[in-house]
């Protein structure tokens, strides 16, 4: 494939990976986070040969045979959920902070969130499941 | 595993069905179908905001390989006109360009490069006409005519209303405030933008996936724009990635059509990037709004006289109705005597104006609410004081004199608030603002009238199947935008019918499986499709009883009850699964199909119109009292919410985890609406075209909420509930407006409040005060 193909489309159109989204092609809105070696990467802004060697985690990738993950679990019961488009961004994002903070406060889940935007929720909802995710994963 | 809720009652928090598909990345939106042969389908648009087309120059794309077929108004059959009530807008331009977005051409490529390149090969010859770009300006008689053959000019519509002698009750006023508001354009931006899939079917149908709030009305339009039988379309709408009005009409549906009737059978996919989004897509109406009001010395409102000028860019849309709307809400939730309200909505070169959440509605609130602070102030009134006083109960009439016959909380919601201790401590908290920052608070209380009014029949077609493996399949008609009607259907269906996640199905709008139910908007999507479902269950349960006491020799239907697959004979413990109950019914008693029509005002308004009303006047109403906390920077400007509290009346409250999303959600993009969002336009072209350049709410400019629902019964809903989707973005520009003049005394008459506009304010109140 060409080098400069940028990895959202490899993912959404070569590998029929949909789950990661593209709201704005320009490294905006942050509905196009994935993992790259486990840290959040913007898909819309890397091309593929910045993959080389690399392992790459999608939203389809982070649920366990039999189990979500606990942050989709806690997105879920929490009501963080509404049109979803930037779900998928999210959570990712979401992943990434607990790693490097696994006991956020408020404030730090809203400013480890602050490049992924969402129009509908309000993101109340989404930092309650951010920190109820935080205490799952403990 | 995860929570399953395996009851659904009406009441209960459950979380929202289609929550686990979206977090896991399974669920389909428009935007995510792609076949191994598809094809890519865009257009060239304008670029410039007045002109005649004179000829188009598409051979060199033609010519370029990989490019399928390169359209323009020479290859569409039918009339070439699409719009709601009004259809004038070309679905590729043939005479002339109305604004910068206009189609002109559409190109179909195997692959997005290719796309591209033939788009930049592209060239059109045009001769530019003078344009216009002031709503108010577009009124005088020598300004150039958007559409020519207009005898209105460039007047798509005027309504007056008057409610007594307001120029004699002006006299008998002893305050008197006037004032005047100016609101932008705002911006959709949803994270999916205009999204779709469509292809030719085997048997010649045409199918078309969109992200559409409108599938059933979809037909229409693009039938009668392509010239095509309505019933070779089958629109189908999944999941929607946000919409909030702005995929309520046609945005990619008939280009799609066109291009499937040329992509050789190949499906073709149209997917708007976000400056096509930006520059393409529908806005919230901009307005520019000069009020008068008079009240009596003991507060009491009397007289109130407005003038509305709303600007609808190149076509109307639904604006003479977003411009309806606004004015049945030009004087609040406030019993006012005397009213003259009058609203002029214009053609200008501007971006398309057309249906945003709120729908008119905050931006008259934005000034009504403005005014009743400003009437305080002069009277030296507490705020929450003379709104209590003056705020309407049922039996009174609104600002149009229509009677408010349903419920009306905006008292309950009024007192509510001035018990919570978010109003209480107001005082102390300001008096704590740390160096350089002032603090203020803000108090807004305001209706939302929903449904379509009297003249558009608000109807819908529930239907519920059994399946012959025994599931409860639930139909649900209206478009799910993210807004959770969905999952309530479930819940309501669940509900009645006793039944569980795992006994149920739900099938999302498709115009070949579900019946014709409105469209997903005017706060009407669980009020309507929800009454016309409740209907449809009580009967189901009826006719599946009557089946059941046959299969279990019972003579009568009145001990049975409903399980999760199943029915159960309580005396006897005797239980028959659905799925055995299905075997036995034939096909046509397995479905259940009801309408429902929500009721209209019965009183006629006295009005002056240009042209046919549609819209005005409503009959239910939501209401809704609204606090903000707000810190002002004095040395940047910069505004921070620290706390916000809305109070709603929305009936009663079926699921509390949907309702705190709908009100959260919606001051968020108040709150976008008052700060940040300022959509920057300059001779038709727009200066803020991506999401680095207009502004919407991060997780940092959003503060932490509190929605505390009024539950007062609204006997005419479905499980006593009213609309919800819309009331809570009208309050937080002026809550926003109001704490700022509270912790400041200013007013900045044009929003977004950004930090220049605010410290030019302050800067303007006291320029001798010298600040680093």
């Amino acid at each position: 494939m060409p080098s400069d193909r940028r990895v959202i489309d490899i993912l959404r159109e070569d590998l029929n990976l949909t789950g990661t989204k593209e709201g704005c092609g320009a490294g905006e809105c942050g509905g196009c986070t994935i993992l790259v070696d486990g840290e959040s990467r913007l898909s819309c802004l890397m091309l593929a040969a910045q993959l080389e060697g690399r392992s790459v985690t999608t939203i389809e990738g982070i649920a366990s045979e039999d189990r979500l993950h606990p942050l989709q679990e806690a997105f879920v019961e929490h009501g963080a959920v509404q049109c979803g488009f930037c779900i998928p961004g999210m959570v990712l994002s979401a992943v990434d902070l607990l790693q490097r903070n696994p006991n956020p406060t408020r404030m730090e889940i809203r400013q480890g969130l602050s490049g992924n935007l969402c129009r509908c929720t309000g993101y109340q909802k989404i930092v309650d499941a951010v920190k109820a995710g935080a205490l799952k994963i403990k | 595993m995860l929570v399953k809720s395996d009851i659904f009652k009406i009441g209960s928090a459950i979380p929202r069905a289609d929550a686990l598909s979206k977090v896991t990345g399974q669920e389909k939106y428009a935007a995510d179908y792609y076949s191994p042969n598809f094809v890519w389908a865009a257009v060239k648009r304008a670029g410039v905001p007045h002109a005649r087309l004179k000829s188009i120059a598409v051979e060199a794309a033609r010519k370029l390989p990989g490019v399928l077929s390169v359209l323009t108004h020479k290859d569409l059959p039918g009339s070439n006109r699409q719009g709601i009530i009004f259809k004038d807008q070309p679905v590729l331009v043939d005479a002339k360009i109305r604004h910068c977005g206009d189609a002109i051409v559409l190109v179909l490529a195997e692959d997005k490069p290719t796309l591209n390149k033939a788009l930049h090969l592209i060239n059109f010859d045009y001769e530019p006409l003078p344009a216009i770009f002031d709503p108010e300006k577009a009124l005088e008689e020598r300004a150039p005519l958007v559409h020519e053959n207009n005898p209105d000019g460039n007047l798509l519509q005027h309504i007056s209303v008057k409610v007594g002698d307001v120029k004699e009750a002006f006299l008998e006023c002893t305050t008197i405030i006037e004032g005047s508001f100016e609101v932008p354009f705002q911006e959709h931006a949803y994270l999916e933008t205009e999204a779709g899939w469509a292809y030719l079917a085997e048997d010649g149908r045409l199918v078309i996936v969109a992200s559409t709030q409108t599938p059933f009305r979809d037909r229409f339009e693009i039938a009668s724009a392509l010239g095509l039988n309505i019933d070779k379309i089958r629109v189908i709408a999944p999941y929607l990635g946000g919409a909030f009005g702005g995929k309520d009409g046609l945005t990619v549906q008939s280009l799609l059509a066109l291009a499937a009737l040329n992509s050789q059978g190949r499906p073709v996919k149209m997917w708007w990037d976000r400056e096509e989004s930006f520059l393409a897509g529908v806005k919230r109406l901009p307005a520019r709004m000069y009020y008068r009001l008079g009240a009596k010395a003991d507060g009491t409102l009397h007289a109130l006289d407005c003038r509305l000028y709303f600007d609808t860019g190149p076509y109307a849309h639904l604006s003479s109705e977003i411009m309806a709307l606004a004015m049945e809400h030009a004087g609040g939730p406030y019993r006012i005597p005397h009213t003259s309200i009058k609203g002029w909505c214009a053609y200008t070169n501007n971006p398309p104006g057309g249906p945003f959440r709120g729908f008119g509605v905050p931006q008259v609130t934005a000034a009504m609410e403005q005014m009743i602070d400003m009437l305080a102030a002069k009277l030296k009134m507490d705020p929450l004081e003379i709104r209590r006083q003056n705020a309407v109960r049922q039996g009174d009439r609104n600002c149009v004199g229509v009677t408010l016959v349903n419920s009306t909380g905006a008292l309950d919601c009024l007192e509510t608030l001035a018990a919570h201790p978010l109003w209480q401590e107001r005082k102390k908290w300001k008096e704590s603002a740390g160096p350089f920052k002032l603090r203020g608070v803000g108090l807004t209380c305001m209706a939302h009238g929903s449904g379509y009014g009297p003249v558009i029949p608000d109807e819908a077609n529930a239907k519920i199947e059994l399946t012959d493996e025994g599931k409860l399949r639930i139909f649900c008609g209206v478009s799910d935008m993210g807004q959770g009607n969905a999952s309530t259907c479930l819940q309501i269906a669940g509900d009645i019918l006793g039944q569980d996640a795992d006994s149920m199905e739900l099938i999302l709008p498709d115009t070949d499986r579900s019946l014709p139910s409105g469209s997903a908007s005017a706060s009407r999507c669980t009020y309507t499709y929800g009454n016309a479902l409740i209907r449809a269950a009580q009967a189901f349960k009826q006719r599946l009883f009557e089946r059941a006491s046959t299969l279990l020799m019972i003579p009568t239907s009145d001990d049975l009850s409903l399980i999760p697959g199943g029915i159960r004979h309580l005396p006897s413990g005797k239980e028959v699964p659905l799925s055995q109950l299905a075997q036995l019914m034939d096909p046509s008693e397995r479905t259940c199909t009801h309408y429902y029509r929500a009721p209209v005002a019965q009183e006629k308004l006295e009005l002056h119109s240009s042209s046919k009303v549609f819209g005005l006047p409503h009959i239910l109403f939501s209401y809704a009292a609204h606090l903000t906390y707000l810190e002002v920077d004095e040395l940047t400007g910069e505004i921070e919410i620290k706390t916000y509290l809305s109070v709603s009346d929305c009936g009663r409250v079926i699921n509390p985890q949907i309702y705190e999303q709908q009100i959260q959600g919606g001051i968020a993009q108040g709150l976008g609406y008052a700060l940040s969002e300022d959509f920057i336009v300059e001779e038709g072209k727009g200066l803020t075209p991506d999401l680095s350049t207009y502004i919407i709410p991060t997780t940092l400019d959003v503060p932490e909420m509190v929605s505390i629902p009024v539950e007062i019964d609204e006997p005419t809903g479905p499980f006593g509930l009213k609309g919800i989707g819309e009331i809570s973005i009208n309050g937080p520009l002026p809550a926003v407006a109001n704490a700022l003049a509270d912790a400041c005394g200013i007013r900045v008459s044009r929003s977004p409040f950004t930090p220049e506009r605010v410290l030019s304010a302050m800067k303007e109140k006291a320029p001798h005060e010298v600040k680093p």
